[in-house]
């Protein structure tokens, strides 16, 4: 078996699994303290009963980013020790200010953020809600820094074939990264507003009249519809961005061979790298040229333009970011079309049509969907380089043989798909749950503490 | 202050501050997973109790790991892929373990009373994997990371040794946060398990300057011998008193819970400055020292800036989270 091929299939299994949860927790945080902030505010403790619920939807979460974030920390030494020979005075700096001023902050914070509601104050339950929130941003903004710089990296010198830091600025606000950055937290946004509004609507649909549902629905929903427009905006100016510095991946994005104007936007095409030509298109003609140079005679760049003179091909592997593309915009439209709709009658009527909420639900992870998607396309849209122009992804491989891989990458293979199953599993229990609990309870009485929700299912039974 | 006049001692700094969190490490990681490696032998009673013990910390204290790690990374990146490379298989059990382990925690609180059991299982295996992993990869590094038939049997040893350490301090731990039944359980417990590591230690004293000419030299020629002659004088110390300690535990009222713990922490620093002056100034045993692998000084001082500043704060509000969740373990509950 060929290891490369096998460490860039088990790094990509690590890293798509790791980044559903990130996805989660990024804003989850933030919506948590928005939650504790009402309650704060209102004393209305329906919005306490969402926090507790969905504080345990992001202790989860959090568990299953930290150790899946750990796995690939290793895995730099263990199959690509040629990343940090080359470029490790560079990303050694972001990964460390990422663990010093992010992980820490969080995994110390997170413990008082969800069990320290009785023993500390409720100032400081709320400023550990915050810095909870604070950390998990700092570590999204650290590592975009450094994906970003592999995508355009800039302030940093060759010197002996190993890449110096000339200016730290550059490196970390790279022209790629203001675009990334705001892509990926807005993205993360939607991820929470549709998993809040999905799992919500579950538990409408079950019965349950709940306050706190009502307030977790209605900001879900809210949330949703108010992001997408800003994303659809943000993400359309990152692929400008992308245009101006990775042509070959909009190129592979657009599925255009041949660098030309009046290049139509394929709503449908099978991109054959051996006829290097689509098959089955179906487009709309100029609409590639007009979204991206705001005009029909616009030039595009092709693929064409990415061969090298004895047929050595240096742009992307073409279909998996066509397509990847596509799936990400077809996600955003029916957000846009969920949210839009959803929010239209929660302001007019107070409550969801049933058909609507149906739609809900499948849709509570849609924000996976893009996100990996998305991912895949800026991936593998800046393959075959690992850092672009500076590091081929092949150069970075370490002295590891086939079979061995081989048997690492089933494992995790395995535990990924029994973590992933458990985890969507436990996630609907939750819901059904508070569902049931929530519509039977009696009106909460007024000692303090015990007037919120009973104790879940974490609380260790009192001996 | 010209900075440049740090750079020649940035190498060192940077193996002074990856020690000290491996150290950390594997004190604070060292009794979760010690309590996860107990769940074996605990009555179904107490483990609710035992998962209250360290619920609130485990995750902040396995970010350690992820520092040292990193520093190694960043600081001394050539020997980071050296090390891993050489040591692929164990540390990928060890991530298996590690992962196991820390959903165990959470699947575990959402569990159905029925399906528990499941989780028990596969929170005390993570945590033992992760231990005999650990402890493996402790061994082959001690004999220079050698691929030998006789390599691989020492680490397989020091395996099950680093999980009896683990045991142990998870005891300790125990001992300081329970009460009770448990509490006596956790007497008994540290005791066996103290006797193993007392072997595990003594074994990888031995073999350290047997497998390799330069330590035998740094350990046994005067008068370093006399300057040294306290370190094992005063383990050795450390471990009768703990038995006898432990013979008189628990105490009426409750004193000198705290021991046991200091005592096994005490026995870990020492073996651990043991090791470092061994090892000193090699990243990997006997190939490459710590000024052929350092990165760039321009980098170092850079993350050293940081690490001088967030350090002490994040060891601040550890401690606070420490004292929040502070005496006697209670009900873990999100509300």
């Amino acid at each position: 078996m060929d290891p490369f091929l096998l460490s860039r299939m088990q790094f990509g299994a690590n890293i798509t699994f790791h980044i559903l949860f990130p996805t989660i927790t990024i804003m989850l945080g933030w919506l948590l303290l928005y939650f504790k902030l009402r309650f704060n505010r209102t004393g209305d403790k329906a919005w306490m009963e969402a926090y507790f619920f969905w504080v345990k939807v992001f202790a989860l979460s959090f568990a299953l980013g930290v150790v899946s974030g750990i796995t690939m920390s290793f895995q730099f030494g263990t199959n690509w020790p040629g990343f940090m020979e080359k470029v490790g005075n560079i990303a050694g700096p972001l990964l460390a200010y990422e663990v010093l001023t992010a992980f820490f902050l969080e995994a110390v914070f997170l413990g008082i953020m969800l069990f320290g509601f009785r023993r500390v104050s409720n100032r400081v339950h709320t400023l550990a809600t915050f810095l909870v929130a604070f950390g998990t941003t700092m570590s999204a903004f650290w590592i975009i820094a450094l994906n970003s710089w592999m995508h355009t990296p800039a302030g940093y010198e060759i010197r002996d074939g190993v890449a110096f830091a000339t200016d730290w600025y550059e490196i970390i606000f790279n022209p790629s990264m203001p675009y990334r950055l705001v892509h990926m937290l807005i993205a993360s946004g939607l991820t929470v507003a549709f998993l809040v509004a999905g799992l919500s609507s579950l538990r409408w649909l079950l019965g349950d009249r709940s306050d706190a549902m009502k307030h977790a629905l209605r900001t879900g929903v809210f949330m949703g519809a108010l992001l997408i427009p800003v994303q659809i905006f943000v993400g359309d100016l990152h692929g400008l961005n992308t245009l101006e510095h990775q042509p070959a991946k909009v190129a592979a994005m657009e599925g255009n061979w041949e660098t030309q104007g009046n290049v139509p936007l394929l709503l449908f095409a099978m991109p054959n790298e051996e006829t290097r030509s689509n098959d089955f298109e179906v487009g709309i003609p100029g609409g590639a040229s007009l979204i991206l140079k705001h005009e029909f005679a616009g030039v595009v760049p092709g693929l064409n333009d990415f061969v090298a003179e004895d047929g050595t091909v240096e742009h992307p592997p073409v279909a998996p970011v066509f397509w990847g593309f596509r799936i990400m915009v077809g996600t955003g439209m029916a957000m846009l079309l969920l949210s839009w709709a959803g929010a239209y009658y929660l302001w007019r009527r107070e409550e969801l049509p049933r058909a609507l909420a149906y739609a809900f639900v499948p849709m509570a992870f849609s924000g996976w969907v893009a996100t990996v998607a998305g991912w895949y396309v800026t991936e593998i849209g800046r393959q075959p380089w690992l850092v672009s122009g500076v590091l081929a992804t092949k150069d970075a491989l370490g002295p590891v043989a086939g079979g061995m891989v081989l048997t690492t990458f089933l494992m995790y293979l395995a535990t990924y798909f029994v973590l992933l199953g458990a985890y969507l599993f436990v996630l609907f229990r939750l819901t059904i749950k508070a569902s049931k609990t929530d519509t039977e309870k009696p009106e909460p009485g007024a000692a303090g503490g015990s007037a919120l929700p009973a104790p879940g299912p974490n609380a260790v039974p009192a001996e | 202050m010209d900075v440049t006049l740090i750079y020649p001692y940035l190498p060192t700094i940077f193996a002074g501050l990856m020690g000290l969190s491996i150290l950390i490490y594997v004190v604070l990681d060292g009794f979760d997973l010690g309590v996860g490696i107990l769940f074996a032998a605990a009555p179904e009673k107490d483990r609710d109790r035992m998962i209250a013990s360290i619920g609130p910390f485990w995750d902040a204290n396995e970010t350690w790991l992820v520092l040292a790690v990193g520093l190694l990374l960043v600081a001394f990146p050539i020997a980071h892929g050296v090390i891993l490379s050489a040591l692929y298989l164990p540390v990928s059990i060890m991530l298996i373990g590690l992962i196991a382990r820390g959903v165990a925690f959470e699947f575990r609180a959402k569990a159905n009373v029925d399906e528990k059991w499941l989780w028990n299982r596969i929170f005390f295996a993570g945590s033992f994997v992760t231990a005999l992993a650990q402890g493996y990869m402790l061994g082959a590094y001690v004999l220079g990371l050698e691929q030998t038939l006789l390599a691989i049997g020492f680490g397989i040893l020091v395996a099950f040794c680093l999980v009896a350490t683990y045991a142990a301090i998870g005891a300790a731990w125990l001992i300081y946060k329970t009460e009770g039944d448990l509490q006596k359980l956790a007497v008994k417990w540290m005791r066996f398990s103290l006797v193993l590591t007392a072997v595990g230690m003594a074994m990888i004293s031995i073999v350290t300057p047997l497998a390799s000419e330069r330590i035998f030299a740094k350990w046994f020629s005067l008068p370093e011998l006399i300057g040294l002659a306290p370190l094992p004088l005063i383990t050795g110390g450390l471990f009768i008193f703990l038995f006898w300690q432990l013979a008189h535990l628990p105490d009426r009222n409750d004193r000198f819970s705290l021991v046991p713990f200091a005592g096994i922490t005490m026995i870990m620093i020492l073996g651990f400055f043991g090791l470092a002056y061994s090892f000193y100034p090699y990243v990997v045993p006997e190939r490459m020292t710590i000024y052929d692998s350092a990165s760039a000084p321009e980098s170092l001082i850079i993350i050293l800036a940081g690490t001088l500043f967030v350090l002490p704060v994040i060891i601040g509000y550890s401690i606070f989270s420490y004292r929040v969740f502070g005496g006697k373990a209670a009900d873990l509950r999100y509300d």
